[in-house]
């Protein structure tokens, strides 16, 4: 699976993308972000607040419950401030 | 047409060519409506800004921004639509951000393109790190900007 973070969750992180194999079981966003933030300090600080933190799978919005498969690219990033 | 790049763009020439030199060349446009963002100076009694460096989610941006554009063509009928954002290290002045729709009549190019930046605002994934003398801090979304784009639901 391949993770992408932005913005200041990539900062906490310390990497803009990296390719894990989450333990079985981890079949929502939910429960990778929950997994995620058990990596170590940056990832436990970078998602301390899940409500701030918004999710894409392959490139489209999701909610906590949508699936996650191994293939599948996840990003991980704040609400969004362009324009 | 939507553009994502770091180089500067030039607004006078993008909107010359969007209303005239594309080869729209059709008489049923009658209207074009446009806006521009800018790098904005700081509020006062903020520290001066000195730079704006806008992060973007290459591949995704493109395909949130061209849905967003689908949608408004699905609820107005537009003739043309052009749609720039930059990415990189801005300085105060310059613009980031260009939107323009060509339709028949004005009041649906004027929508359009107010709600292209609704949208743009709440759904496409760039983020503004804004730096200062005191250092560099992450802009946090507007929940006015939530607002505004959850009037056109």
């Amino acid at each position: 699976m391949k993770l992408r973070y932005f913005a200041w969750l990539r900062t906490r992180i310390g990497r803009g993308e990296e390719f894990l194999d989450p333990p079985a079981g981890i079949a929502t966003v939910e429960a990778l972000v929950a997994w995620l933030a058990t990596r170590g300090p940056g990832y436990a600080a970078a998602l301390a607040e899940p409500r701030l933190v918004r999710v894409a799978v392959n490139q489209d919005y999701v909610g906590p419950d949508h699936p996650v498969r191994p293939g599948d690219e996840v990003a991980l990033f704040p609400p969004v401030t362009g324009g | 047409m939507i553009r994502v790049e770091e180089a500067a763009f030039d607004v006078g020439r993008e909107l010359a060519a969007f209303g005239t030199c594309d080869g729209l060349g059709n008489d049923k446009i009658g209207a074009v409506a446009s806006f521009v963002g800018y790098v904005r100076g700081a509020e006062p009694g903020a520290p001066p800004l000195v730079a704006m460096t806008l992060e973007h989610y290459p591949g995704m941006t493109e395909r949130q921004l061209a849905a967003i554009e689908a949608e408004a063509r699905g609820r107005w009928p537009l003739a043309d639509v052009l749609m720039i954002h930059r990415y990189g290290r801005l300085v105060p002045g310059e613009p980031i951000v260009l939107v323009a729709v060509a339709s028949a009549h004005r009041r649906a190019a004027f929508e359009a393109c107010e709600f292209l930046m609704d949208w743009l605002k709440t759904k496409a994934p760039f983020w503004k790190l804004e730096e200062t003398a005191a250092g560099a801090e992450w802009v946090e979304a507007k929940t006015s900007d939530d607002a505004a784009a959850e009037r056109w639901r």
